[in-house]
């Protein structure tokens, strides 16, 4: 039912559109099946994506990416109607499958992280619009009988004079119209959507309770299950009983899978309640003697030995030798969850011949290989139907698609369509964690106290190692480990400096958390930064400016931060100011942080203010979400949250010990874009990452007292 | 067991201890109440029991008796509840999973202080937590729907 129209690859489905225009970007399949068979690790060279104008004039947007709260729901749709010049109110939104007609442009997979969605498709949902407006102007053309030079478009109508036609009434002619085969996209000075301040498309759904989030799924037929998951990591079944789980009111069945023992009932308190009565026996394996206390202490050993070589230039030893001074710290952050409002769920309905599995993953590409793997049927007959995440973090992207292959392990062994739902405990002490780290800062400075020699040693698990995606690690050295830090702009022109890593094993699983590496190479550097300031006798703002020179930038957004935060003009008292600057995912953000300590020495942060370089600012309204949620959301570690593990049992399991962010505590942040025509960058997580060492500082300069472990803690 | 969901008489068949977000859940299909903790930490499952917020993670069914039951589904038939416009002008949600009960939250707290402060809105909603941060305009839209509410 398709049929290719161009040389580049552009196939146009009727199949799927009646009487409607679609407009498909796809490889040819022939391709596509080449592409599969290599692998999800080799990217597809071309771009993918689609939309519908209806006859009705409705413009439905088919998003390659998960929303998470991130907003893509509205900016994707904002790059194609950009082009195609369609009435906002007519766009609908709906999401991708999962098929490689939707891989991220840059990633080779489909999938939605790393800040990337908005800088990755920007070309492409633009050229989408650009294509379908230009197909329905040449079948206006043609209706008309006119010169399409003479033609303009205008909210959704195709203008001739006094003449108009709607894009529904022109869908089907345009439909039957071969697509270009380039089309030329607008320059920015004619831009009336990007760049402007756009609200969301999905808030109506979502300020009523009509949103269907993966937890929502229900259909006849479903069940819920619960799984008793093993109680340290690695940890296997011995034997279990069953008894007194089936004689709850509710449930069904109990069935053994790989990651436990799974209670299926009729709804999900049925199944809590059916769990807490299962007795299980564990081999707990070598997982029972993980103690984080310990753990840390090993790092800490381990960084005086140099790791891996990350970056290197001169001799580092020997210039510490020669310097005037020498500052040694060391910074260490804990294993955190994501703890995203959601808690994992995943629902499967396994069939002889296909499997459904509807799920809020930003991973879908790696989850249907894994079901497929599991039940054994072609990648094209598992349907991922992804629904709104609530909450992503970095947690629901996971090369172990541990949540989605547990699931269809429970259908199988069950039988039945089911629902696998996690309580809070289980996605607390589940694992796949932001990993510890431990950094070893050693600094030389010459007469002035700027650097001379710099030699970092990193210490924490890889995030890379033991994954498909080990294979982007390059000499031992897992780049999302020492980002931030092998390439930072502060040690550019630091004449010795060493940088390496250790990335010792542990029993307890680690996945990337919303900025990744960054939340703790920020951490270190930036305290390292104000620590050598200090010694220095140097303002903390000055002495930053000086080792940026050169960096015009970073400078830039480093000077608007300070000077809207009132950097150097008094504060009342009790109240001090700290700051940090980090680059990340493309974007440069600074911050300053306003700090205060109460009678019971709890840290209290009033005030940030927020200075971002991100190139093209495309939703500014969604820009700043994005930075008041990534500063909230590393405030958390900064004050509060923290995992311990101790004879292999993670200690906290909800809310009540494993504190995040509330709104009580939520600071006052202001948001200043640098005007910029840099590259774009990414803006979900570079603002996380500085927020931890800003207000480190601030509490330095408040009471002299220098934290350097995080979450911060006077007392 | 009969209860008002909803300005509605329904009947339910809960086991007992039944905690009504799951009878509102799995029982009734009213997803728009969340699960977020189970233990009254996050408020993603505020509902009102006679105007009142509770956690209904930890309110057994069978406490609920005669009460009114009101849930996101039942604060407005078309989205026009105060808060509920205030969330939309101010662009408050993102990931959206809690908003339920922030939305909840709110509406309550507005109906006993018609014009809160900042300090009222800590208070009223510090047992709501949102991992997206959307906190700051959480707090503002509180002021709008406040604002809104006086106009009508």
């Amino acid at each position: 039912m398709t049929s290719t129209l161009s040389r580049r690859g552009f196939l146009k489905s009727s199949a799927l559109s009646g009487a409607s225009l679609v407009i498909a970007f796809h490889v040819p399949r022939r391709a596509e099946a080449l592409l599969l068979a290599s692998g999800p690790k080799h990217p597809l060279p071309a771009p993918n994506a689609f939309l519908r104008v209806a006859t009705d004039s409705s413009v439905t947007v088919q998003l390659a990416h998960s929303e998470m709260g991130q907003g893509i729901w509205t900016t994707l749709p904002m790059l194609v109607a950009e082009e195609l010049e369609c009435d906002w109110s007519s766009i609908r939104v709906e999401t991708a499958p999962a098929a490689p007609a939707y891989f991220h442009p840059a990633f080779g997979m489909q999938m939605t992280g790393g800040s990337s969605t908005t800088t990755s498709e920007f070309d492409r949902y633009r050229t989408v619009g650009a294509m379908a407006r230009e197909m329905l102007v040449r079948a206006a053309a043609l209706r008309w009988k006119v010169d399409v030079k003479q033609l303009r478009v205008e909210k959704g109508f195709v203008v001739n004079g006094e003449e108009r036609l709607s894009f529904g009434a022109l869908a089907e002619a345009a439909q039957a119209l071969p697509p270009p085969t380039s089309v030329v996209l607008k320059p920015a000075s004619q831009w009336k959507l990007i760049g402007k301040p756009v609200h969301r498309l999905d808030t109506p759904e979502k300020v009523t309770g009509r949103a269907q989030f993966g937890s929502d799924i229900h259909f006849p037929g479903l069940r819920t299950a619960v799984v008793a998951r093993a109680p340290v990591f690695g940890a296997t079944v011995k034997s279990f009983d069953a008894t007194k789980a089936r004689a709850v009111a509710g449930v069904e069945m109990v069935v053994q899978v790989p990651s436990g023992v799974a209670v299926v009932a009729s709804n999900f308190w049925a199944a809590r309640l059916g769990r807490d009565a299962l007795d299980v026996q564990w081999e707990l394996g070598p997982g029972q003697d993980v103690d984080t206390v310990q753990l840390l202490e090993s790092f800490r050993a381990l960084a005086t030995k140099p790791g891996a070589v990350a970056l290197k230039k001169g001799d580092c030893d020997v210039a510490l030798s020669k310097s005037s001074r020498r500052l040694v710290a060391e910074y260490d952050v804990p294993y955190l969850s994501h703890s995203a409002m959601e808690p994992l769920n995943c629902t499967v309905r396994l069939e002889k011949d296909r499997c459904d599995i509807w799920v809020g993953t930003q991973f879908q590409t790696q989850d249907q290989a894994t079901a497929a793997k599991l039940t054994g049927l072609p990648l094209d007959k598992v349907n991922i139907h992804t629904t709104f995440l609530g909450g992503g973090f970095g947690r629901r992207a996971n090369p172990a698609s541990d949540f989605v292959s547990e699931a269809v392990s429970v259908a199988k062994a069950s039988g039945v369509p089911v629902k696998v739902q996690w309580t809070r405990e289980d996605d607390t002490q589940g694992g796949f964690y932001r990993p510890m780290f431990l950094h070893r800062v050693e600094v030389g400075v010459d007469a002035k106290g700027f650097p001379l020699a710099w030699k970092h040693t990193v210490v924490g698990q890889s995030l890379l190692a033991g994954t498909p995606f080990e294979a982007m690690m390059k000499d031992g050295i897992d780049e999302s480990s020492v980002e931030g830090v092998s390439d930072s702009p502060y040690l550019q022109g630091v004449g010795a400096k060493l940088v390496t890593l250790h990335s010792p094993r542990t029993p307890v699983p680690v996945l990337w958390w919303r900025s990744v590496g960054n939340t703790h190479t920020a951490f270190a550097m930036e305290s390292m930064l104000d620590e050598l300031a200090t010694a220095a006798h140097v303002d903390p703002l000055a002495y930053r400016l000086q080792l940026l020179k050169g960096q015009p930038r970073h400078l830039a957004v480093l000077q608007l931060a300070a000077e809207k935060a009132g950097w150097g003009r008094p504060l009342q008292a009790g109240t001090a100011r700290g700051l940090a600057l980090h680059a990340s995912f493309g974007s440069i953000v600074a911050q300053v942080a306003e700090v205060s300590v109460d009678e019971e020495k709890r840290i209290r942060v009033g005030r940030v203010v927020c200075a971002v370089d991100c190139g093209l600012a495309v939703n500014p309204l969604a820009l700043e979400a994005q930075v008041q949620g990534s500063i909230c959301f590393g405030l958390g570690p900064t004050l509060h949250s923290a995992l311990s593990i101790k004879q292999g049992r993670v200690q906290e399991s909800n809310f009540a010990d494993y504190v995040v962010l509330r709104l009580d505590e939520m600071p006052k942040v202001e948001v200043h874009v640098v005007p910029s025509k840099a590259k774009m960058g990414g803006i979900g997580e570079p603002a996380t990452a500085p927020i931890n060492a800003a207000v480190a500082n601030a509490v330095f300069a408040l009471t002299g007292t220098r934290l350097r472990s995080l979450p911060l803690k006077l007392a | 067991m009969k209860l008002v969901v909803n300005d509605k008489e329904v009947e339910v068949s809960p086991q007992a201890g039944m905690p009504l977000l799951w009878v509102l859940r799995d029982l009734l299909g009213l997803t728009g109440t969340k699960y977020g903790c189970g233990i009254s930490q996050c408020g993603a499952c505020t509902v009102h029991l006679d105007g009142q917020p509770v956690r209904s993670c930890v309110t057994p069914v069978d406490s609920v008796g005669t009460r009114k039951v009101t849930t996101i589904e039942g604060l407005s038939s078309d989205a026009t509840h105060p808060v509920q416009r205030a969330w939309a002008e101010v662009d408050v949600v993102q990931c959206g999973y809690c908003q339920s009960g922030q939305i909840m939250a709110a509406a309550a707290l507005l109906a006993r202080t018609a014009n809160p402060t900042d300090a009222d809105i800590d208070e009223a909603m510090a047992g709501n937590i949102c991992r997206c941060g959307a906190y700051q305009r959480i707090r503002e839209a509180v002021h709008r729907a406040a604002a809104l509410r006086a106009s009508r």
